[in-house]
């Protein structure tokens, strides 16, 4: 990186830990802590989008649609997380193989399940056996943005309905009185209505959320846990130029520091949404504010 | 090989007692619940000494942050706010490493390498900090009226906590510290898969399930099976914090008492 960094065992501590630092394997724990910001970027939008599914479906009168809904929130209730972690990633693995199996090769004849095997026709394998690494990578990364949207989409799901049962009945029978269909009641008066409700239970839920990113190096994606171990590790001076001890505990202590000025910073800025969003809102927080004002 | 047989062999394989070998294959429904039913000893052992060693302490933080003293304070804060703000997961890890860091200076630390102390530790601490937040909640909002009461009875010091404060802040905190013991037995799961080592791959219950699930590659028996166990665990403790709960309010009316209600568990 630096131009002095060409011998480093002539250099002095602080040069020595600029050149070390700025190693090109350094660069790639710097990259996956953009990674695990991307997935909390794609993630939340898409849990918010499963958990409103959920949450429209457990209230809608359609019995079937109902089940479907009530059961997407309770099934996650009463297991752990992490287990639906390790659950979700083979089993969307498996059953996009075996829809494309299905598709793609309709005269195979032999089981998919042959004991201990699952087995797919060549066509079907994802990613394709002869496709590049980046490819195997982002396939990857796919699988554990979609496993994570699922299960927070089920914590989502949790309190957007509680948030739609929050919206006082009131505005709802209303809106009924004046004519009002199902679908207008719901898009016009509910949901713009219920934001406020959720608000608290969302940004706890933000909160999780961060605190639930080191699991990605659970379901194979080279993240920022990943990398700490492996550039902790003792280094011996044979195989790198910057030989150093164990010092994975200070690679960990780093993560952790990173990790609670995140969540510290979020919480300051939900702080000040939940400010403006119940700005002149009736609620006690509300009346609190006009009152302070 | 009968059901019962299996049960012999792998029933208290988890703590090092029966068959040495894992099964390899051929694996029968009846191994995968045997074997992940033994991991479940190791899950009810962190959940239990963390939380019975946790209480005390979240106790403990729950008045340091209400105390006057700004050290007592400061401390109590800063001891929550480390263990909630940071994932649980990088807390084993950093825990795993400072322990295998700090075993080089002294043999003492030899044992806190291994998962039954060094993770005990780390969950005994996570759990404190959590229920010291619920406690402090707990303890602001103890009714103006009952300090006065026991002011006017001429109750002061320890009395007055023992015989006041403490049960009330016990009473107003219960429910949201049942739920915090559900998540606290939930977040056991993650001990083998944070740096702690399996020896002699004796593991938790999650640590047999995903065995099975990458031998056979078919998460759809070993999963479940582990998920039935954690409702199982879930469904005792809920029945026994109902217990104590009952307990705590019995001098309240009926109509008054504060019900169980349950949360979504969540990560931490």
């Amino acid at each position: 990186m630096f131009d002095f960094c060409t011998d480093p065992d002539t250099l002095s501590d602080l040069a020595w830990m600029a050149c070390y630092l700025t190693t090109g394997k350094h660069m790639a724990i710097y990259w996956s802590v953009l990674t695990v910001l991307l997935l909390l970027a794609i993630t939340a939008p898409a849990a918010l989008a499963f958990g409103f599914a959920g949450a429209s479906a457990a209230r809608s009168s359609f019995l079937p649609l109902q089940l479907l809904g009530r059961g997407y929130v309770a099934v996650v209730r009463g297991v752990p997380d992490i287990a639906f972690f390790l659950f979700f990633v083979i089993a969307l693995d498996q059953f996009f193989e075996w829809i494309r199996h299905e598709v793609k090769c309709p005269d195979w004849d032999q089981p998919i399940r042959q004991g201990n095997d699952f087995v797919v026709c060549e066509a079907a394998k994802l990613p394709l056996g002869n496709s590049a690494q980046w490819v195997h990578e982002t396939y990857g990364f796919f699988l554990a943005v979609l496993t994570f949207a699922i299960v927070f989409g089920a914590f989502a799901a949790n309190v957007l309905y509680g948030a739609m049962r929050a919206v006082p009945r009131a505005q709802m029978e209303t809106a009924e009185a004046y004519g009002m269909s199902q679908r207008q009641c719901f898009w016009r008066i509910l949901v713009p209505q219920m934001w406020v409700f959720a608000l608290p239970g969302l940004s706890n839920l933000w909160m999780v959320l961060i605190k639930a990113t080191p699991l990605l190096f659970l379901l194979g994606v080279e993240d920022i846990v990943y990398w700490a171990r492996e550039l902790g590790g003792a280094k011996t001076a044979r195989f790198t130029d910057y030989p150093h001890g164990d010092w994975r505990m200070w690679y960990f202590l780093a993560l952790l520091v990173f990790y609670l000025a995140f969540t510290r910073v979020s919480e300051l800025v939900l702080d000040r949404i939940m400010t403006r969003l119940t700005k002149g809102q009736a609620t006690t927080a509300g009346e609190a504010q006009r009152k302070a004002a | 090989m009968s059901c019962w047989e299996t049960l012999l062999d792998y029933g208290l394989r988890s703590i090092g007692i029966g068959e040495r070998l894992l099964p390899r294959e051929d694996f029968t429904i009846c191994q995968q619940v045997v074997l992940i039913g033994s991991g479940m000893i190791w899950n009810v052992y962190f959940g239990l000494v963390a939380m019975l060693s946790g209480f005390f302490l979240a106790t403990a933080v729950a008045l340091g942050k209400t105390a006057r003293n700004p050290l007592a304070r400061k401390s109590s804060e800063w001891f929550i706010f480390i263990f909630r703000g940071s994932p649980l997961f990088i807390q084993f890890f950093f825990a795993y490493f400072a322990f295998l860091s700090l075993k080089s200076v002294s043999p003492v630390f030899d044992p806190f390498t291994s998962a039954w102390l060094g993770a005990a530790i780390v969950l005994f601490l996570n759990t404190a900090a959590y229920s010291g937040e619920i406690f402090y909640g707990a303890l602001q909002s103890i009714p103006k009226g009952d300090m006065e009461a026991a002011d006017a009875y001429g109750f002061s010091g320890w009395t007055r906590f023992r015989k006041i404060t403490w049960p009330t802040m016990l009473r107003l905190a219960w429910p949201a510290y049942t739920n915090e013991s559900i998540f606290l037995f939930h977040a056991t799961t993650l001990v083998y898969f944070s740096g702690f080592p399996a020896w002699q791959q004796r593991g938790d219950a999650l640590y047999y399930a995903s065995y099975f699930a990458d031998k056979t590659f078919n998460p759809f028996v070993p999963y479940p099976i582990l998920a039935g166990y954690f409702i199982l665990v879930t469904l005792i403790l809920i029945s026994v914090f109902g217990l104590i709960n009952r307990h705590l309010n019995r001098h309240l009316p009926q109509n008054t008492r504060s019900r169980l209600k349950m949360r979504m568990p969540l990560i931490r």
